[in-house]
């Protein structure tokens, strides 16, 4: 990617975050909040997740044959099942329905598959009158826009501007204003249009196999209208949608609306199964008695392919597949909370599971579009209710993203970029996924290295070339690495320890944070911990994060071998970057050979983690640094931290030691490793930090601490203040 | 199903939940059913028959309808085969009645079920869907509360469907 195209790339990000932010930051911020709330009454929640995933593994397992089980019971209740390959066949067929059934209006409930075919569009083009009845469809199809997401597609117009759209459109006989009144009207005037409709379309959250039953979940009722009033329904759905029976419907009914919109449960969980037993209503004849089975209805089940069956056969993108369009993954998304689905989406979905979904069904040139708006930072694993590895999804597709893409401009970093990719990532992904290259040159030339990057020519330059946003102020390397220190050290280690740490030198702290390493060795020694800190490679989380896996590959197998002989020796791993933490219990599965990884992961422990591990085996507590007096700590927790569930041994050990901590509500900093340095980034990244500034500002705490190199730095850089790692706080002085 | 009795703590819970979505809930004698559904009658009501001994519709609700009489009706009401306690949930199966539309056209939904169809929670409502469904491949809505939508900037009742609901107990 060139400047130019960096440069308006972020041009387009500001205007969308001018005219649609404050709107979808509201929504979606709400919408998360709800949903930990709703999902926080269940008792059952992850047995229900569970048990949701093992649905969807079977199902999309015996797919081809639940197709046919489908086909079967649709046909024995009277319907028609047509498989379609594609957008195309798909529409071809619809048209042909309406075109037998000489139809004038379509009238659709809502649907994300419908979008994806773009039926509308085509039935217009056929002379059909196409009309969307959820409320926020309709405002979408009069203002001519796309959906900003996929449970609310509406979510970035405000009430004012939604007034306007039906003043002009409409020139009301009475102003609209609230909400109340705006609602009304979209009632009244879809009622009209719904009473003399030929056809009424839905999509399918759910189709079972036993039955034929569709399940929608709805709360407004025009899903139930569009099947009961026309004589003939169609239904279109991805084949993903098939669960084998009508029991299996069961968790996802409980936990969709929860994990979306944070609703306990939606108005109508409509369970139909057409062509329905019940008489439809025809309003022409006002004096037609409303009776009997539905005898005249007819049932058209149009199933779309559209790249679903190739998805399956694909390793990496299958678990796209179980998907059940929740929108946890955008509301817990920080960035996504800040751009919405027209920055952060493709053609059709939008959130992070849209770079599986774009991928599969238009290609990697609409996911290339957005993909990069996915950080890793992993808080959408937690939320999904069938725990799909959304971030791996987007690692894999970036990977392949990169495979593809021409780059000319290499010869300008060879040196900085000793990678083992076959191609050509760009020279800002390879620049920041060869980070452990840059820190080690910086480091070795500091302090000259941090002058001269923070002058204003360099970060021009650095800006032109690379794409590093200048407004970003650059990390100062040390001249003295961590295990430099470590060694000229003239430290007499425990003549009997209670156990045996090898602290992992990672690349922040090895070459930038000196200081908070330092605290890990001076807070586990005072524990009685025998330490070590050895040489060590990168663990491979930078390269990954620009999708260059196997470069990051090649990372963990060198700090495999490399720690292997010290945990054979019975040493912990302690790990004081949060990111590795996660590098090392989680992707290094997918990175390494099973023994390998669990020999890894079994022995690593987050510094704060063990801190408190020792701690409640009967270390002495007081050994570690207090508080002075009453001290509020304002303490920021590391998305990855978050989503491991370790967040909560830093705010206890902060307490044991005496601190008030104030914690806050913010998936994400903003700055997520390289993504807040990347010029076509910077805004966006500092607009997802403003809400956690925001957050520290309110806490007035004496102390500001967090976990991640990212979340520091990005602090620092929006409160001018330099907060300090935990262990910083904890670890006796020096 | 009908014919298990409901512990008094489901019915409670039940009330509990409908009172959150701001629905109204009484639990009457069959023989009160007849005056309460009237109490509750807002304009013209239309309706079907309701299958609960000792139960009966008063004689202003309409049963049959004409499309006509659905459209002038301000109040639907309809049995329900089952509730959910949990969730506050009733059940709606579409019939040859006209139940669904009956249920869904007018601004006032009164729903009539027994208090032995109260289950306590989802997984046995699913039980019940299983078996009934697979077997008559009918089609039911899980109503919970009224119609809603917040597209339009604020949570407002009856988007499509009804603004209120009613649900009388029969126990």
């Amino acid at each position: 990617m060139s400047g130019k195209s960096r440069g308006s790339q972020a041009e387009r990000i500001r205007d969308v975050m001018d005219a649609e932010g404050d709107a979808v930051a509201t929504n979606t911020r709400g919408f998360n909040a709800g949903r930990y709330e709703s999902v926080g009454k269940l008792d059952d929640y992850e047995a229900l997740k569970d048990r949701a995933r093992e649905i969807k593994e079977d199902a999309i397992e015996r797919l081809p044959e639940l197709i046919d089980d489908v086909a079967e019971a649709v046909e024995e209740n009277g319907g028609t099942v047509y498989i379609a390959d594609d957008a195309a066949d798909a529409n071809r067929y619809i048209a042909s329905v309406c075109e037998s059934e000489d139809a004038d209006r379509l009238v659709k409930s809502k649907s994300m598959t419908s979008e994806e075919i773009e039926i509308n569009e085509h039935l217009e083009r056929e002379g059909v009158d196409v009309v969307e009845t959820d409320l926020g469809e309709w405002v979408l199809q009069l203002a001519e826009e796309a959906p900003s997401h996929i449970v609310a597609p509406a979510i970035h117009k405000s009430r004012a501007e939604i007034a306007k759209l039906f003043e002009e459109r409409f020139d009301p006989d009475e102003e609209l204003e609230s909400a109340e009144e705006l609602t009304m009207f979209a009632r009244e005037r879809l009622g009209e249009l719904v009473r003399d409709a030929d056809v009424g379309m839905t999509g399918a959250n759910f189709v079972t196999a036993d039955s034929g039953t569709i399940a929608l979940v709805t709360s407004e009722g025009n899903a139930r209208k569009s099947v009961t009033v026309p004589d003939t329904q169609i239904a279109v759905a991805g084949v993903e949608k098939i669960v084998p029976q009508i029991e299996d419907l069961h968790p996802f009914v409980e936990l969709i609306g929860r994990s979306g919109t944070g609703q306990d449960i939606t108005s109508y969980v409509s369970l139909f199964t057409p062509p329905i037993n019940s008489p439809s209503v025809d309003f022409e004849d006002t004096d037609a008695v409303i009776e009997g089975t539905g005898e005249d209805r007819e049932f058209h089940l149009v199933l779309i392919d559209n790249g679903r069956m190739a998805m399956r056969e694909d390793e990496d993108l299958r678990e796209t597949l179980y998907c059940i369009r929740c929108s946890a993954c955008s509301n817990t998304c920080a960035n996504f909370q800040s751009v919405g689905g027209h920055v952060f989406g493709g053609e059709t979905y939008s959130g992070g599971i849209a770079t599986g979904w774009e991928a599969g069904i238009s290609g990697l040139d609409t996911a290339a579009e957005f993909n990069d708006q996915c950080t890793g930072c992993s808080r959408c694993v937690e939320a999904c209710p069938v725990g799909i590895d959304i971030p791996w999804i987007n690692t894999v597709v970036r990977d392949r993203i990169n495979d593809r893409t021409d780059v000319d401009a290499e010869f300008l970093v060879e040196g900085l970029t000793p990678d083992t990719e076959r191609s050509g990532p760009g020279i800002q992904k390879r620049l920041f996924g060869n980070f452990e290259t840059l820190a080690k040159l910086g480091s070795a030339v500091a302090p000259v290295s941090n002058w001269v990057a923070n002058t204003p020519p360099a970060a021009r330059a650095l800006e032109a070339v690379a794409g590093v946003d200048r407004r970003r102020p650059l990390p100062s390397f040390s001249r003295r690495t961590f295990v430099e220190w470590f060694e000229s050290r003239d430290a007499v280690p425990p003549a009997d320890p209670d156990r045996k740490v090898v602290v992992y030198p990672d690349i922040y702290t090895n070459y930038m944070d000196v200081e908070r390493g330092k605290a890990a060795v001076r807070a586990l020694e005072a524990l009685g911990v025998e330490v070590l800190v050895p040489p060590a490679s990168g663990s491979g989380r930078a390269p990954l994060s620009q999708g260059m896996i196997d470069t990051a590959r090649h990372k963990a197998e060198t700090v495999s071998e490399e720690l292997e002989p010290y945990l054979e020796a019975g040493y912990d791993l302690v790990v004081i970057e949060p990111s590795d933490v996660a590098m090392f219990t989680g992707e290094y599965e997918r990175l390494l050979p099973e023994a390998a990884f669990e020999s890894v992961a079994e022995n690593t422990y987050e510094i704060l983690e063990y801190v408190y591990g020792l701690v409640s085996n009967g270390a002495d507590v007081d050994r570690l640094r207090h508080a002075d007096g009453e001290t509020t700590v304002a303490y920021h927790s590391h998305c990855q931290q978050r989503t491991m569930d370790l967040a909560a041994y830093s705010r206890t050990m902060l307490e044991r030691c005496g601190y008030d901590v104030e914690t806050n509500d913010v998936e994400c900093c903003g700055m997520a490793g390289s993504f807040g340095y990347k010029s076509q980034f910077y805004e966006q990244s500092m607009d997802v930090g403003e809400n956690l500034a925001g957050q520290i500002r309110e806490a007035d705490a004496d102390v500001i601490a967090a976990s991640g190199t990212s979340c520091l730095d990005q602090i620092d850089d929006l409160l001018e203040e330099k907060p300090k790692h935990v262990i910083e706080l904890l670890a006796p002085a020096e | 199903m009908a014919t298990q009795r409901t512990e008094p703590a489901r019915y409670d819970r039940f009330e509990r939940t409908l009172e959150e979505y701001g629905v109204g809930v009484r639990r009457v004698r069959p023989a009160a059913v007849r005056e309460t559904i009237e109490s509750l009658r807002v304009g013209s009501a239309v309706g079907t028959p309701l299958d609960i001994e000792g139960a009966a519709l008063p004689e202003s609700v309409t049963t049959g309808p004409t499309t006509a009489e659905l459209e002038a009706a301000e109040t639907g009401v309809t049995s329900a085969s089952l509730a959910i306690a949990e969730y506050g949930s009733v059940v709606l199966r579409a019939t040859a009645e006209g139940s669904e539309p009956i249920s869904l056209f007018n601004d006032r939904h009164v729903v009539v079920l027994r208090e032995g169809d109260i289950v306590p929670d989802m997984a046995s409502a699913f039980e019940w869907f299983g078996e009934e469904l697979r077997e008559t491949r009918d089609s039911a809505i899980i109503a919970t509360g009224p119609s809603a939508t917040a597209d339009m900037g604020a949570l407002v009742q009856g988007a499509h469907g009804p603004k209120e609901v009613e649900v009388i107990v029969v126990s």
